[in-house]
C-alpha cells in the first residue's frame, strides 16, 4: 500500500461516524465492522440496507449515524443502491446538483439477505458494474429473527431451526454457501473477506478497493453473542480464533484473482474455536462428537492445502 | 406537511395559445414513451414484459440516439426495477417506469414502499390478465390489485389520454400537498398496440406546465437524512398511514386544478370522472379503460332508440372520486358497474367501491347491478350492453342481483370446441 491515512491502529482513533448508543445487542460484531468501514470511507456515505439486525440501528426518530440511510426491502438493497447511484450521476451530469453533494453508496446487509433472497439483485448490480460497496456482516444465521439457519450457516451449528436432537445430533446438516466465490465468479474489481479482529487488514482492503470504480464487495465475520451463545466480551476473540483456526480465511480477489492477506503459519485446531460457543456445545456435551469435529477440521485443512500450494512453497505449509 | 406554493402560483398567468401541431399516429405504448420524453424524466429503471416492452424499447432508442437526456438502466427484475425507481426518486430524480401484470405482481412489495417513501414516480401499467391461466390479453386485475398501496391510480381510454394523463400524473404526484406516486393504466393490445391519432404538446409548454421536480429532502452529502426507517411505536405507523390517506384525498383537488391548467395550455379537458350522456339518463353504466369506447357506442345507439341510458367513466380510481360519483349517480333508477376484474368468491372490485359510495346517498339508485365482463381478453359487444340495460330494468322493479358473468353464445361455442380438443372428447 503506497498511501494510507491509517498506518497504525492509533490512526483509527480519528473521527467516528457512528455515535455511541445504538439499539444493537451488546458485543455485536456487525457494528464493529460497520464503524471501521465508515472510518475508512469517510462521512459522505449513504447506507442502503436490507432487512436484518442492522435495520434496527435506526429506529425513528433516532440514528447513531452521521451519514445518510436508506432502508429498502429484504431482497433488493443493491437495486436501491443502483437507483441512488444512477440518480446522483444523472443529476450531476445535468448540473442540477454540484459534484460536492455526491455520495458513496454502500449496501449493508446480513448473510441472510446476501446469500439467497438478495442474491438476484446483487448479481444484477455486479453484472451491471454498479459503482458501489457492499458490506455483508455474516453472523451465519437469520440473527434478527431469532437465529434460524440461513444459507451461510456452517455445518454442525445449532440454530433455532436446526436444533440438535437424538435424530439429528450434529444440528445443521447443510454446508455454508460460499458467497465469496459466488461474488468472485462475476469478476468484480474487488471482493474481500474481513474480520473485526483484524482492523488494519480491513482498513487496507477498503482503501485498496476505493481505487476501483465498480462493485467492491466485503464479507465480514460477525460474531453474534445471543445466537452463537458466547460472552459479549468474546466477540473479537472469536473473530480472531476464526481467522487463526483457518475457518475464516482473510483474502481478497482483484478482478477474480485471489490472494490471501493473512496466511496462518500453523492452523490452530478448530476445536478451540468451536468449544467456546454455545451453538456448538452439542459437539462436546453430553457426548463428544469427534466425527463431526474431525469433519469440520478436515474441510478447513483441505481448503488451506490448496492455498498453501498456490500461494506458498510446500515447505512453508502450515499443515502438520 | 410543509406548506408549499402551488405550482400554478409559481407560474406566471399568461394567455397560452393551445399548441396543436397536428396529430401523429402512434400506439398507446409510444404515446406513453412520448409522455416520459416530454416530461423530461431523469431516470428510467426498466425490465421487459409484454405488452409493455415497446415503451422501454422506444425510450432506449431515443436515449441511444441522443434525442433524450435521461439515464435508462435495465434491472434484474421488476422488484429491483421498482426499488431503484423509489430510491432514485428520493435522491431527487424525476422517474418513469413501466410494467404489466406478472411484473407488477413480482415487484408488488415495493409499491407499498414507494408510496410510503412518498416518492412521486410515475409507473405505467399496461394491463394484462394475471396468471394462472397465463395469457397476454388484458383485464384490470393487475391494476386494481394496487388499490391499497397508496399510489394515485389513473385509467385511460385513448392513446391521447395515455400521454396527457402521464403529464398530469407528474404534476399531481410531485405537488407537495400530495407527494405520492402514480400508476397510469392502459389496456394491453387495445391501447398498447393500437395506433390512434395523438397530438404531441410542445416541449416548452410542457416544461412550463410541469416544472422541474423539487424534492423535499433528497439525499445530499451536505444534508444527511435517513429514509424508510423502522417505526416501532405503533401510533407512529398509524400517523404516517393517515398522512398518506389525507394526502391522497388532496390529489382530487390538485388533479382538478391541474386539469384547469392543462386545458389552458393544451386545450383538452379532463376531470376525475367523465360523464357521457349521464345527466338526463335513468340507467347508467359505470366502467373504465379502453372498453368505455364500446360502452359509449352502445349508449349512443340505445339513445337513438329512445332508451334513457348514460355512461360514467372513472378516470381516477385512487383517490376514489366519491363526491363526483355520488353527484353523477344520485337519483338514477339503476346503475350497472361493469368490472373487468374478478375477485373470486365475491365479484368485482369496482362494484364494491361504487356501491359503498352510494350507500349513504339519500336519493340512491334502487339497484346497483354487479356485472363481470371482458376479463382476460374477452371483448364486449353492444348486445351485451343492451342485455345489461334489460337486467337493470328488471332488478329496478325488485330482486337482489348476484354478479352477472357475461358470456356470449358465440364465445361459449368457441370454448366448447376448444374443450373438445383439449379434453379429447
Amino acid at each position: 500500500m503506497s498511501r494510507t491515512r491509517f498506518s497504525t491502529l492509533k490512526d483509527l482513533l480519528g473521527e467516528d461516524y457512528v455515535e455511541p448508543g445504538t439499539p444493537l445487542c451488546a458485543g455485536c460484531g456487525a457494528i464493529i465492522a460497520l464503524r471501521l468501514f465508515h472510518k475508512a470511507l469517510g462521512g459522505r456515505v449513504v447506507w442502503v440496507n436490507a432487512a436484518g439486525c442492522i435495520t434496527l440501528l435506526i429506529v425513528y426518530p433516532f440514528t447513531p449515524l452521521k451519514s445518510s440511510w436508506m432502508y429498502t426491502a429484504m431482497a433488493s438493497a443493491p437495486a436501491g443502491a443502483q437507483g441512488i447511484r444512477d440518480a446522483l450521476d444523472i443529476l450531476i451530469e445535468k448540473e442540477r446538483i454540484p459534484v460536492e453533494e455526491d455520495l458513496k453508496v454502500v449496501v449493508v446487509t446480513g448473510d441472510g439477505a446476501a446469500s439467497d433472497i438478495g442474491l438476484q439483485s446483487t448479481s444484477g448490480a455486479i453484472h451491471r458494474g454498479l459503482d458501489f460497496y457492499y458490506l455483508c456482516y455474516d453472523n451465519e444465521a437469520f440473527g434478527n429473527t431469532g437465529f434460524q439457519y440461513s444459507a451461510a450457516t456452517p455445518y454442525g451449528s445449532r440454530t433455532a431451526t436446526s436444533p440438535p436432537t437424538p435424530l439429528i445430533p450434529e444440528g445443521y446438516r447443510g454446508r455454508k454457501k460460499d458467497l465469496f466465490e459466488i461474488w468472485r465468479a462475476h469478476k468484480p474489481p474487488y471482493v474481500a473477506t474481513v474480520s473485526p479482529s483484524h482492523p488494519m487488514d480491513m482498513i487496507r482492503k477498503i482503501e485498496k478497493a476505493e481505487k476501483y470504480k465498480g462493485p467492491k464487495l466485503f464479507i465480514s465475520i460477525s460474531p453474534c453473542p445471543p445466537g452463537w451463545i458466547i460472552e459479549t466480551m468474546d466477540t473479537v476473540k472469536l473473530a480472531k480464533l476464526a481467522v487463526e483456526t483457518g475457518i475464516w480465511p482473510l483474502k481478497e480477489a482483484v478482478y477474480g484473482e485471489v490472494h490471501h492477506t493473512y496466511i496462518p503459519r500453523r492452523l490452530k485446531p478448530v476445536e478451540e474455536y468451536l468449544k467456546i460457543q454455545g451453538r456448538f456445545k452439542h459437539l462436546f456435551y453430553p457426548v463428544r462428537r469427534d466425527d463431526v469435529i474431525a469433519k469440520i477440521q478436515r474441510e478447513i485443512e483441505e481448503y488451506w492445502r490448496i492455498v498453501y500450494d498456490k500461494e506458498l512453497g510446500k515447505e512453508d505449509s502450515g499443515l502438520t | 406537511m410543509m406548506r408549499t406554493k402551488l405550482i400554478s402560483e409559481l407560474k406566471p398567468r399568461r394567455e397560452i395559445t393551445p399548441s396543436i401541431t397536428g396529430a401523429k399516429m402512434m400506439t398507446g405504448n409510444v404515446a406513453a414513451a412520448w409522455a416520459a420524453r416530454l416530461a423530461e424524466v431523469d431516470y428510467i429503471p426498466a425490465y421487459p414484459i409484454t405488452p409493455q416492452t415497446e415503451i422501454v424499447e422506444t425510450l432506449s432508442q431515443w436515449i441511444a440516439l441522443g434525442e433524450m437526456n435521461a439515464k435508462l438502466t435495465f434491472l434484474d427484475s421488476e422488484h429491483s426495477m421498482l426499488t431503484a425507481a423509489g430510491t432514485s426518486s428520493l435522491a431527487g430524480a424525476r422517474v418513469f417506469t413501466a410494467t404489466s401484470s406478472q411484473g407488477l405482481l413480482y415487484g408488488f412489495e415495493m409499491l407499498y414502499n414507494i408510496a410510503g417513501w412518498r416518492a412521486p414516480i410515475v409507473l405505467v401499467n399496461v394491463s394484462r390478465a394475471v396468471a394462472a391461466p397465463i395469457t397476454l390479453e388484458p383485464d384490470h386485475n393487475d391494476f386494481l390489485s394496487t388499490r391499497d398501496t397508496g399510489f394515485i391510480l389513473l385509467q385511460t381510454e385513448t392513446c391521447q389520454e395515455v400521454l396527457d394523463l402521464i403529464l398530469l400524473a407528474y404534476r399531481v404526484s410531485e405537488d407537495h400537498r400530495v407527494l405520492l406516486p402514480s400508476i397510469v393504466n392502459l389496456d394491453g393490445f387495445h391501447l398498447s398496440f393500437t395506433r390512434e391519432p395523438v397530438k404531441l404538446p410542445d416541449v416548452e409548454e410542457v416544461r412550463s406546465f410541469l416544472p422541474t421536480y423539487n424534492p423535499p429532502y433528497p439525499f445530499r452529502a451536505g444534508k444527511p437524512s435517513a429514509k424508510g426507517v423502522a417505526v416501532l411505536r405503533p401510533p407512529l405507523y398509524s400517523f404516517y398511514k393517515y398522512q398518506m390517506h389525507l394526502s391522497s384525498l388532496n390529489a382530487i383537488k390538485v388533479f382538478k386544478e391541474a386539469c384547469d391548467d392543462f386545458e389552458a395550455y393544451f386545450a383538452r379537458r379532463y376531470d376525475v370522472v367523465e360523464k357521457y350522456m349521464v345527466d338526463d339518463a335513468e340507467y347508467v353504466f359505470v366502467m373504465m379503460g379502453s372498453f368505455t369506447s364500446i360502452g359509449k357506442k352502445a349508449v349512443k345507439m340505445m339513445r337513438e332508440e329512445g332508451l334513457s341510458v348514460g355512461l360514467l367513466k372513472l378516470r381516477m380510481v385512487r383517490p376514489f372520486p366519491t363526491q363526483d360519483i355520488r353527484r353523477a349517480l344520485e337519483g338514477k333508477k339503476a346503475v350497472a358497474v361493469i368490472d373487468q376484474n374478478i375477485s373470486p368468491g365475491f365479484g368485482g372490485t369496482l362494484f364494491a367501491e361504487v356501491s359503498s359510495t352510494l350507500y349513504n346517498v339519500e336519493k340512491k339508485p334502487r339497484v346497483v347491478l354487479p356485472v363481470i365482463g371482458a376479463i382476460g381478453g374477452k371483448t364486449l359487444s353492444v348486445d351485451e350492453f343492451r342485455y345489461i340495460v334489460e337486467l337493470m330494468m328488471k332488478y329496478e322493479q325488485r330482486g337482489e342481483p348476484e354478479p352477472i358473468l357475461l358470456f356470449r353464445e358465440d364465445e361459449l361455442r368457441e370454448v366448447e370446441s376448444l374443450l373438445k380438443l383439449g379434453v379429447g372428447e
